[in-house]
């Protein structure tokens, strides 16, 4: 059975940080309002200002020609967001694991642990430049 | 106790320098920017200083405040310093053990801990 959405929307913005924190706080607003727990919220704004950054920079190489599509929907039973930029892509699976030991020390690198190790669901699409998120809703 | 900015304040204590963070968020470039200049003062030509840095106020961090931790580190390896940080709450302690930063840094439960360690 497929739940109806109760909040979808799908965003463009513009490459800019600004824009990034405005939409993030609209995200978070909603799924505030709609009852998702505190340490769920926590996770789906960590993964959101780490997904988004890694859109920003690496993705459009804070190019602020580009854009960034954000297309999210909470139902009854969880949030999905998937976010899009308009950079080559990247090979996920190749980014080097920031808890070995000779990365430790890196000052960068840590970003997708972190959305894998909060989001119930992370999937990027073939190409690298998109990804879908999922977080579960606590039963 | 110095306010070096709206963002952090400083303390004299024993012989500890303790930066108690002020913000709750530490989220992207421009908080990182404020406090990294804030900081990094502090440590340049302050051979030997031993740095307690104290998040009783920080309710969330993003993986670029990491990234600041640890060129904070490097700085004080640099002046043969020492750096501590203490009062980390779980949600954000978490963060640190995904990364495995906790065994990185030297972390207190408290201030007071903190300063009798050294």
């Amino acid at each position: 059975m497929v739940l109806k959405a109760k909040v979808q929307r799908s965003i463009e913005i513009k490459n800019d940080a600004l824009e990034l924190g405005r939409v993030c706080r609209q995200i978070l607003q909603d799924v505030t309002s709609d009852g998702f727990s505190e340490e769920e919220v926590f996770a789906i704004h960590l993964a959101l200002e780490e997904v988004l950054v890694n859109a920003l920079k690496h993705g459009n190489k804070n190019n602020s020609d580009k854009k960034i599509n954000i297309e999210y929907n909470i139902t009854k039973n969880k949030f999905e967001i998937t976010v899009t930029d308009e950079g080559d892509g990247f090979e996920p699976e190749h980014v080097p694991d920031p808890r070995n030991d000779e990365n430790l020390c890196k000052t960068s690198g840590r970003g997708m642990l972190l959305i894998r190790s909060y989001m119930d669901k992370v999937e990027y699409n073939e190409k690298g430049n998109s990804v879908l998120l999922v977080k579960n809703r606590a039963k | 106790m110095d306010r070096v900015n709206p963002e952090i304040s400083i303390e004299r204590l024993k012989n500890a320098t303790v930066a108690l963070i002020n913000e709750e968020k530490i989220l992207q470039e421009h908080d990182i920017q404020v406090l990294e200049s804030s900081i990094m003062p502090l440590i340049e030509n302050s051979h030997g200083i031993n740095l307690i840095m104290n998040f009783s106020n920080v309710k969330f961090l993003t993986s670029s405040a990491l990234g600041l931790l640890i060129r904070i580190s490097k700085k004080i390896y640099e002046v043969e310093g020492t750096l501590l940080l203490c009062c980390i709450n779980p949600k954000i302690y978490q963060i640190f053990e995904i990364t495995r930063l906790n065994e990185v840094f030297a972390i207190f439960e408290s201030q007071e801990l903190a300063i009798e360690s050294l």
